[in-house]
């Protein structure tokens, strides 16, 4: 069974256009001029039981727009939304039982009052029973270990203490989907791998199915087997991630540091034939060939033949690189 | 039934997270009640009576208002309009309970706290200093509490109403504050309907305002006698009940409109 299914889901608003200067404000004053942006144009995908799927694209691609319809925050404007079975937004209250929801930039939890406050506040409303609670929020608390926290108004944690606790506010009620949105943002690196290594666990022991958005492709990388991308409020990519990197990151990144200055022509002269683009480095004498796969040793033995070289770095091409290459570029069809 | 009671201890909590506020709140109270002491003691200037009441009566009825105020009074409006504004509506949408029923119930919450806690002590300090005469009829009693409970249900329900109006003009601070100035003066608070000329008083007759705060006031200063008290709690279960359909049309339209500000 799928646990999401979307069909030419869209979304448009009404976005009020101010006219320029003073007289123009006079004039909005009687009468306002509006235009239709489509955040969300006729998208379609399905999202399998226990998968983690990662939703990702620019700001402004409509990613949270996405999200708020599936979670039954917002209306669609046309479009067949089943979340869970259910239509979301018609069913809302029933509906939002059988979902956790993470913002990471608003907070679910009370300001003023002590975590656990806030904890059994939803365990009420979500009609948890205490033997339920004690079994699998014991089991969250320690893994995000937050223990300690519990009695602490959220106002004085820090953001990833906070942003431990939010996620084990959503999940206080053990629902089988789960949707992130933008999880990490803002965090340290400890506290990611933290989140990261639990959200893995928590697929994994319960089944739960999670879609994240997210800006940090390394969120993608570690958790994600599956992306869905977004431009403009149209899917221009889903596949495997490693199907992405295969079509879109082949090859390698050889950054040399030569010991003087070289010319971009002698390079291109250097290694003619085999097909290798060079681009300057961020640092005096750095100079990065992007090379097509195989390519390595040959390039490398004809550089190092006749330059003084200071240093070699050889790495594959990260994913951010991948995505923006693919936003440049322009629509793919995986 | 849990998560509303529990809703309401957690906006007990929150009213008590910061103390000074707590006292500085009763300190208030008192003050204003003084004041108006004050004032009506220069008014009546050795009269008597004044429109049938004793300035005994008025100042009583000054002091229940304001007390019966601190019950019903809410910024339910206030609230939805900066959960819309900030967008932080989102999150109460996940929720499994009705939104707008839970706004109502956090109403109530503090209203209960500021009763218990902060009115009655602030009536209590200035009932040494005041001659407040209030009766002994365990009747009178029952009906004002009565009609107190419809004051805040009628004055959450317009707070309502000026709240979701938020989802279709995202803006509308100076709506609400004419709402408030609005309510504080037409529902009796400041000066008792009996004291607006005829033609006002008659129009009042068809807005909701006077149930809020004279209905009740007049029922514990006896002012209202038997058919009076009757009538007087019937307007207000009707206006309770009238205000519902406003409220239940409105926020249907306004679930559509619903735009998040704010990613």
């Amino acid at each position: 069974m799928n646990a999401i299914e979307v069909e030419r889901l869209r979304k448009e608003f009404k976005v009020h256009a101010s006219r320029s200067g003073l007289v123009g404000a006079f004039r909005d004053l009687w009468t306002r001029r509006y235009t239709i942006v489509r955040a969300v144009d006729d998208i379609s995908f399905a999202v399998k039981q226990g998968e983690i799927v990662g939703y990702i694209g620019e700001n402004g691609a409509g990613k949270s727009t996405t999200i708020k319809m599936l979670t039954g925050i917002l209306t669609p404007t046309s479009g067949r939304i089943v979340v869970n079975g259910m239509n979301p937004h018609k069913e809302r209250e029933k509906f939002v039982r059988t979902i956790g929801v993470v913002f990471g930039q608003r907070s679910q939890l009370w300001w003023d009052i002590a975590v656990q406050e806030s904890f059994r506040l939803l365990k009420k409303v979500y009609r948890v029973s205490d033997e339920q609670y004690r079994r699998h929020m014991g089991e969250v608390i320690e893994m995000l270990e937050i223990g300690p926290l519990l009695d602490k108004p959220v106002r004085k944690l820090s953001l990833g203490q906070r942003m431990r606790c939010e996620l084990a506010a959503a999940l206080i009620h053990n629902p089988p989907l789960l949707f992130l949105d933008e999880p990490t943002i803002g965090l340290d690196v400890l506290v990611k791998l933290n989140i990261r290594q639990f959200l893995k666990q928590l697929n994994e022991r319960y089944g739960t199915t999670i879609l994240l958005t997210t800006h940090d492709m390394s969120d993608i990388e570690a958790l994600c087997e599956r992306v869905i991308m977004l431009d403009e409020g149209k899917i221009i990519y889903d596949g495997s991630l490693e199907r992405l990197k295969e079509r879109w990151g082949q090859g390698k990144r050889v950054a040399f540091t030569f010991a003087e200055a070289v010319t971009a022509a002698f390079l291109r002269q250097l290694t003619e034939g085999l097909n290798v683009v060079w681009k300057k480095g961020e640092q005096p004498n750095v100079w990065v060939a992007h090379v097509p796969p195989g390519g390595v040793p040959e390039v490398v033995s004809r550089v190092a033949a006749r330059c003084a070289l200071n240093d070699i770095h050889i790495h594959e091409v990260p994913t951010e690189e991948i995505i923006r290459n693919i936003y440049e570029e322009g629509a793919v069809h995986g | 039934m849990g998560k509303y009671v529990e809703m309401v201890r957690i906006r007990f909590l929150m009213m008590l997270a910061y103390r000074t506020n707590y006292y500085t709140g009763i300190l208030i109270y008192a003050i204003n009640i003084a004041a108006y002491y004050f004032l009506w003691s220069a008014i009546y200037g050795g009269k008597s009576s004044m429109q049938g009441m004793s300035l005994g009566q008025m100042t009583t009825y000054v002091a229940i208002s304001w007390l019966a105020r601190a019950f019903y009074f809410n910024n339910l409006d206030r609230e939805i309009a900066m959960e819309i504004r900030d967008g932080k509506v989102a999150v109460e949408l996940i929720r499994p309970y009705s939104y707008l029923g839970m706004k109502a119930v956090q109403g109530l919450g503090e209203g209960l706290f500021r009763l218990f806690f902060l009115s009655l002590p602030g009536l209590l300090v200035v009932s040494l200093f005041l001659p407040l005469q209030f009766p002994g009829h365990a009747k009178t009693w029952l009906s004002f509490g009565l009609s107190l409970l419809f004051s805040f249900i009628i004055f959450s329900e317009l707070n309502l109403l000026a709240g979701v109006v938020t989802f279709f003009t995202f803006r509308n601070e100076g709506l609400l504050r004419a709402k408030r100035f609005i309510i504080d003066l037409f529902s009796g608070l400041i000066l008792p309907l009996s004291f607006y000329p005829d033609w006002a008083q008659r129009a009042m007759m068809y807005f909701p305002f006077q149930a809020i705060s004279y209905i009740p006031s007049m029922i514990i200063t006896e002012s209202f006698k038997g058919a009076a008290v009757r009538d007087g709690l019937l307007l207000q279960a009707t206006w309770c009940i009238v205000l519902l359909f406003p409220i239940g049309w409105l926020w249907r339209a306004a679930k559509k409109r619903l735009v998040v500000q704010g990613g």
